[in-house]
């Protein structure tokens, strides 16, 4: 054989594409489904702590800015593992999808509650104060008027951000969650070709380029607004 | 509560397991070495590749960039790591998560320097040149100082992406940090090496991830 | 140091004034803003407040509806205390209208949203009334036709009256104006005081800080100079501009009039 032809062999054996095809797709399902999970509860959870942060109440803005700093400085790997082994002897047991879950979901969090505070941090004072002058509380104020222009400074980064994160669905096959690099893992163990480590990487593409060309263009406007 | 210490905190387990530890870090500290400086090289390369008057460069280096960002990390490493010795090639480990990361790390870097370097208008360019800069003296003295000024926040941040990355070595066995710390785990059935190398990660990433913060917030205003 | 308020007559002897500011006191760190600043506003009086930057116009104005709490002092709308613990400002800050020197419309609302959002969230109106509302509102200010406009599309001029439409369609009691002209062009000054004109003839109270002089000449129906954190003099217009009574204003006058 050639060693092109070697390289499609390698890579590209229809035979084993065929075989595996439907464990990936399975692969691919579940980690669509987690990505979702993951960025709703994890923006609405940094939401909810970066509106909290408005209030100003010092301790508690103590707790979240620690919350929030340490979640965004461990190793994603370090946490999964350390929740998932040490948890159990605490009497704790959780599915490896719930600890891959968990701990993306408040990875998320913490970076989007940063991201909003600087945005909602920049909003001009005289919003607060147009709002407030109308007899409308703090909490509507916050609501209605400063959180959705805060939403729209930080949708460019968010979305960079959210990409990143669930990307890091890939690490649940280290815990076992049946996700696509792990199916793939495994039909290349037992094929003894790599051809299933190329689809993963195609799918991942597949599913992931069209947000990372739409973080681009979300760039671009923003960037030409600012400017 | 007593369990939670014993299986999170047994400093006695931590202080056992502290030299495999510090010798994961030494490893740690050498894919960083390697990785880092390489990325930053890789990204600048690719900014200026994307920012080529060239269109076939342009528009190739924007498509590496951009598969690249959604690629997961762990699956470029796996694919390079366990997919290229399928086509003949042997490599080592650290050479596997040193290319899989090279890769990785250019297209981010490459992205925040395309965004620095666009930011600095026209006008410095178009002053550098007047008094006689070619173009590579312009970039190099006049353009990506101010850039590089302008993305400080971005580059750390990224950096510190970086750092939390080399904890991916541990799947394909390298030794750094965190493999140690697994290793030691199942060994004691303690977790407590895991909260050690999070100590650790966190002693040296937080003064970063707090200054990044700072720097966000200036900017934003 | 204030001159005695005007006096009572028996049409107004029996009505609390429409705003009464006693004794105001405000300090930023150790700086003194305000010092025992008294100021009655009786109904549908346009009071015009002049003085240069610094002396305290600005925070006092801004005291009235809170948007800088007082150190010390009364400060009454309607009778009705202001200051104090237990008031609920958001109540109060209904009855008082508010115009910015920087307009602070809501970027991200049309024009007409920018008027119902209080009017749905504090005054809780139906969907139909508030929008019957903010037609009113901007009908007055001659903006109907730039209802689903954003703040983006309007020069400063309409932004500035919708922010007065905006505040007028809670139907409050006072309205206060931050220096409502000094971010405008010049050409588009005009347009927002005619709508202010048509206010005081329609018998609103309005407290104005403002460097408009020839407004205040014509709808004033009080002028007042503070300086340094002090209410100095106040009088008519024609008293204050012609035959001011005080050194420090006459040197204000002169300074602003003969840079002109």
């Amino acid at each position: 054989m050639s060693s092109f032809e070697r390289f499609l062999d390698t890579f590209f054996n229809a035979t084993v594409l065929e075989k595996y095809a439907p464990a990936i797709l399975s692969g691919v399902g579940v980690t669509v489904w987690l990505s979702i999970l993951i960025i709703i509860a994890g923006m609405a959870f940094g939401t909810l702590l970066a509106c909290l942060r408005a209030y100003r109440f010092k301790p508690l803005s103590f707790f979240i800015v620690i919350y929030a700093d340490i979640f965004r400085a461990l190793p994603p790997l370090v946490m999964i593992l350390l929740i998932f082994f040490g948890l159990p002897s605490v009497g704790i047991t959780l599915s490896s999808f719930m600890v891959l879950f968990v701990v993306l979901a408040l990875i998320l969090s913490a970076f989007a509650e940063e991201i909003l505070w600087a945005g909602i941090t920049s909003i001009e004072k005289g919003q607060w104060e147009a709002g407030r002058s109308t007899g409308l509380g703090f909490t509507q104020t916050l609501i209605f008027v400063v959180l959705p222009q805060a939403m729209r400074l930080a949708i460019p980064p968010l979305t960079n951000r959210a990409i990143a994160i669930t990307k890091m669905t890939a690490l649940g096959t280290v815990i076992g969650v049946p996700d696509i690099l792990n199916q793939a893992s495994t039909a290349q163990s037992f094929s003894g070709n790599a051809s299933p480590l190329m689809l993963a990487a195609v799918a991942y593409v597949v599913l992931f380029l069209p947000f990372v060309i739409l973080s681009r263009w979300l760039e671009n406007r923003y960037f030409w607004r600012k400017a | 509560m007593d369990k939670l210490i014993e299986q999170f905190f047994d400093v006695e387990v931590m202080v056992a397991v502290l030299p495999t530890i510090i010798q994961g870090m030494w490893m740690t500290l050498a894919i960083c070495a390697v990785v880092i400086p390489m990325g930053l090289f890789g990204g600048l390369f690719a900014a200026l590749g994307m920012l080529s008057k060239h269109r076939w460069l342009r528009w190739s280096m924007i498509i590496f960039v951009d598969f690249f960002r959604a690629i997961p990390p762990l699956v470029l490493l796996i694919f390079v790591y366990a997919g290229l010795p399928f086509a003949g090639l042997r490599i080592s480990p650290f050479t596997a998560v040193a290319f899989a990361f090279l890769l990785n790390n250019s297209a981010y870097y490459g992205e925040i320097f395309r965004a620095g370097i666009q930011s600095i208008g026209f006008g410095q360019s178009e002053a550098a040149r007047s008094t006689g800069l070619n173009a590579s003296q312009t970039m190099t003295y006049v353009v990506l100082p101010q850039a590089t000024r302008n993305v400080l926040p971005d580059l750390i941040s990224n950096t510190v992406e970086v750092v939390k990355l080399t904890s991916l070595a541990s799947v394909v066995s390298l030794g750094e940090m965190l493999y140690a710390a697994d290793m030691a785990r199942s060994i004691t059935y303690n977790a407590s090496p895991l909260v050690l190398v999070a100590l650790i990660y966190l002693a040296a990433l937080w003064p970063l991830v707090r200054l990044v913060s700072h720097f966000e917030r200036r900017i934003a205003h | 140091m204030s001159t005695s308020a005007p006096p009572k007559t028996a049409s107004n002897v029996s009505r609390p004034p429409s705003l009464e500011v006693r004794d105001l006191n405000k300090y930023f760190a150790s700086f003194h803003a305000l010092k025992n600043v008294d100021l009655l506003v009786e109904h549908s009086e346009l009071v015009f407040v002049l003085g240069p930057s610094g002396s305290g116009k600005s925070t006092m104005l801004r005291c009235c509806n809170r948007l800088e709490e007082p150190d010390s002092g009364d400060i009454f709308l309607e009778g009705d205390p202001v200051t104090g613990a237990k008031v609920d400002i958001n109540a109060i800050r209904q009855r008082i209208g508010m115009v910015f020197q920087s307009f602070n419309l809501y970027p991200h609302l049309s024009a007409r949203k920018n008027v119902t959002l209080a009017l749905r969230k504090v005054l809780r109106l139906s969907r139909d009334e508030a929008d019957a509302r903010a037609e009113q509102a901007l009908d007055n200010v001659g903006l109907a036709d730039k209802a689903d406009n954003l703040p983006a599309a309007l020069s400063g001029g309409q932004q500035q009256r919708v922010a007065i439409a905006r505040a007028l369609a809670l139907e409050p009691q006072v309205m206060l104006f931050d220096e409502p002209t000094s971010a405008l062009d010049p050409e588009l000054v005009g347009d927002v005081l005619s709508v202010m004109r048509d206010l005081k003839s329609s018998g609103m109270t309005m407290l104005v800080v403002s460097h408009e002089m020839n407004f205040a000449r014509e709808a004033a129906d009080r002028v007042i100079f503070m300086d340094q954190g002090a209410l100095i003099e106040q009088g008519t217009a024609e008293q204050i501009f012609e035959n001011p009574s005080h050194e420090r204003t006459r040197t204000f006058l002169s300074r602003v009039t003969g840079a002109d």
